[in-house]
């Protein structure tokens, strides 16, 4: 289980909005998500999935468009059941991720909160309109339930399909556990909609290994609600045909051969950027940092995100055992990447191990381009294809590596 | 905490964001300097010395403050141009976002694809972009920021531009006001303006009429 991180105490407050106090349709009182966060009853078991379905109830989502994907699946049909509960205003089936993902954009255009789920080969299907989404500003919410995507097929976890995800201009988080899904989704509309940010959000977990196991999860009372989402504060302007970004998709003044178009696409894409960077202090203040730490002061480090952490902290008990002492790094944003923060986390390691669910290894080279010193950076263990990583593998990699 | 300052241009063939160099935008009551956060009334002075110290002060309003949408709009353009006559200063209105072509007339428009145009044909050195969608501002700002020398100032009506060399946030008609009224306490002060003679240019929806 996650620590709890005192908001309260912080007094974030992440909405102004006027409707703060009143009721929506559904008997929900309209709440800032901090004191929805301070307000978390008696633990729940739940499902990954499950946890979805209640962290939308609670979240003021307007429209969800759903295809099925396992492992997805499961929480896009327990969102159709919210729907025929009055919680949605709209929800239905698209033809494909690829449409799914456009519909959202057109629901988002239009002004509206929008969520929605997909995994592996769907997320690769719908590619296209991540940068998109993020290129219009569009604050959507999609949970990535990440599973492998390769051939021969795999329905179980693997984390390769983030590394797609990384330069789409979308903010990417990922949680290690059930809980961490819960606060992701509801903390993630209230980030990715500040008029600053005001971007799309890929919130990733692990397939599986978080959907389809159960948790125990302290949840917000489901009689409060996240206040609405107000699209007169976005930095764009409503659709227009004529105005960019619609423009640049019907008639892209980008490919108008001359220097002005390019470098205005060039700021753009800065823009995006620069939003992202945003993101890191509305972040910050109501997930209390962009990563966790325990023991940094120690020579071993265990440094990753999703549920790599969890075995890591396993393993961690394992060598402690045996006397040899090593200290955690937990990423919670991997876009913004907390650089300064690894960075101050990693400088007194001299081992520092990167266990990933993905054989690229992308996380063990982002922080490789990162930090100084790197051959400090041991890219490993690494496992795909929905094997496990037991923690005993990464404590014998450990003990290989250091000589112990 | 970042040593880049936002300061006027020409800073590079394509400078970079200020946010991508470190640079945080202010909490309510605050604004930024350069870069710098600061308590939102040393910024009212420091505008009202730009402006008053400029030869080309300039105004450039945006669609939410151009049309009358609601009753803040209007409310809001009239204090613009309370404003533009206290400094004085020219308008030159952001009416919309499209991209212009075949050319635009930089002498009466601006537009955030290619606001360096307006800036080099008026050899405007000191300007405030008010009622201007964030993302549009940002890009224009940048872009100014890039190939020119102009000063760059926003009054933004949401967490403020990292990218202008001083940027208010949550912009109101009071904050408009309060500038304004900056602007006439140095002038009462003696503070002279150094605006050239200009004539306020006249528009209507098909264009130029004087």
């Amino acid at each position: 289980m996650n620590k709890e991180v005192d908001l309260k105490g912080k007094k974030v407050k992440l909405s102004q909005h006027v409707k703060i106090g009143q009721k929506n349709k559904m008997n929900q009182t309209y709440t800032d998500v901090s004191d929805m966060f301070a307000a978390k009853g008696a633990p729940s078991f739940l499902t990954g999935s499950e946890v979805i379905r209640d962290a939308v109830k609670v979240a003021g989502v307007d429209i969800s468009v759903a295809y099925p994907i396992t492992p997805q699946s499961e929480a896009a049909a327990l969102i159709g059941e919210l729907y025929a509960e009055g919680y949605l205003l709209d929800y239905f089936r698209g033809e494909s991720e690829f449409a799914v993902m456009g519909q959202c954009a057109g629901a988002a255009f239009g002004g509206a909160r929008v969520f929605t789920t997909t995994a592996g080969p769907g997320t690769l299907r719908a590619m296209e309109n991540f940068p998109m989404w993020a290129g219009s500003r569009l604050p959507i919410q999609v949970v990535v339930t990440c599973r492998g995507i390769n051939s021969p097929l795999s329905i179980q976890p693997d984390t390769l399909e983030m590394a797609y995800l990384l330069e789409t201009g979308m903010l990417v988080w990922h949680a290690e556990t059930a809980q961490d899904l819960y606060d992701f989704i509801l903390a993630g509309f209230m980030v990715s909609e500040q008029p600053d940010v005001h971007l799309p959000l890929a919130n990733c977990c692990d397939g599986f290994f978080v959907t389809h196991t159960k948790d125990t999860v302290n949840k917000a009372p489901e009689d409060l609600c996240l206040p609405p989402y107000d699209p007169y504060k976005s930095p764009v302007p409503c659709m227009d045909m004529e105005c960019p970004p619609v423009r640049m998709m019907r008639d892209p003044f980008v490919m108008k051969s001359n220097y002005i178009s390019y470098s205005t696409h060039a700021s753009w894409q800065q823009e995006v950027k620069a939003a992202v960077e945003r993101s890191r202090k509305h972040t910050i203040a109501i997930l209390g940092g962009l990563i966790e730490t325990e023991n940094v002061d120690r020579e071993i480090l265990i440094v990753s995100s999703g549920t790599a952490v969890s075995q890591g902290r396993e393993a961690i008990r394992l060598l402690e055992a045996e006397g040899i002492k090593v200290g955690l790094v937990k990423i919670k944003t991997i876009r913004p990447f907390p650089y300064q923060e690894i960075l101050e986390a990693t400088a007194n390691a001299k081992h520092i191990f990167v266990p990933e669910f993905n054989m690229a290894g992308w996380m063990a080279r982002e922080i490789k381009a990162l930090i100084p010193n790197n051959e400090r950076v041991y890219a490993g263990p690494h496992v795909a294809g929905g094997m496990t990583m037991p923690s005993e593998v990464i404590a014998e990699e450990i003990k290989k590596h250091i000589g112990a | 905490m970042s040593q880049y300052k936002v300061q006027p241009g020409p800073e590079a063939f394509l400078s970079p964001s200020a946010a991508s160099m470190g640079i945080v935008l202010p909490d309510p009551g605050e604004a930024h300097i350069e870069g710098t956060i600061v308590p939102e009334e040393e910024a009212f002075e420091e505008a009202a010395r730009k402006f008053l110290a400029a030869k080309v002060p300039t105004i450039f309003p945006g669609p939410l403050v151009l049309w009358h949408w609601n009753e803040n709009a209007a409310k809001q353009a009239t204090a613009i141009r309370k404003l533009a006559n206290a400094i004085p200063a020219r308008l030159i209105p952001m009416a919309d976002y499209r991209p212009k072509y075949p050319k635009i007339d930089p002498e009466v428009e601006i537009n955030p694809n290619h606001p360096n145009l307006t800036i080099w044909h008026n050899k405007i050195d000191v300007c405030i972009f008010v009622g201007v969608h964030c993302h549009q501002a940002n890009l224009a700002l940048k872009i100014i920021r890039g190939g020119t020398n102009c000063y760059t100032m926003a009054m933004c009506a949401q967490a403020g531009h990292e990218d202008a060399c001083l940027s208010f946030r949550d912009a109101s008609v009071e904050k408009i006001e309060r500038l304004t009224a900056a602007v006439l306490k140095l002038k009462s002060e003696g503070v002279e303006s150094q605006a050239e003679e200009f004539t306020q240019i006249k528009l209507n929806r098909q264009g130029r009429i004087a």
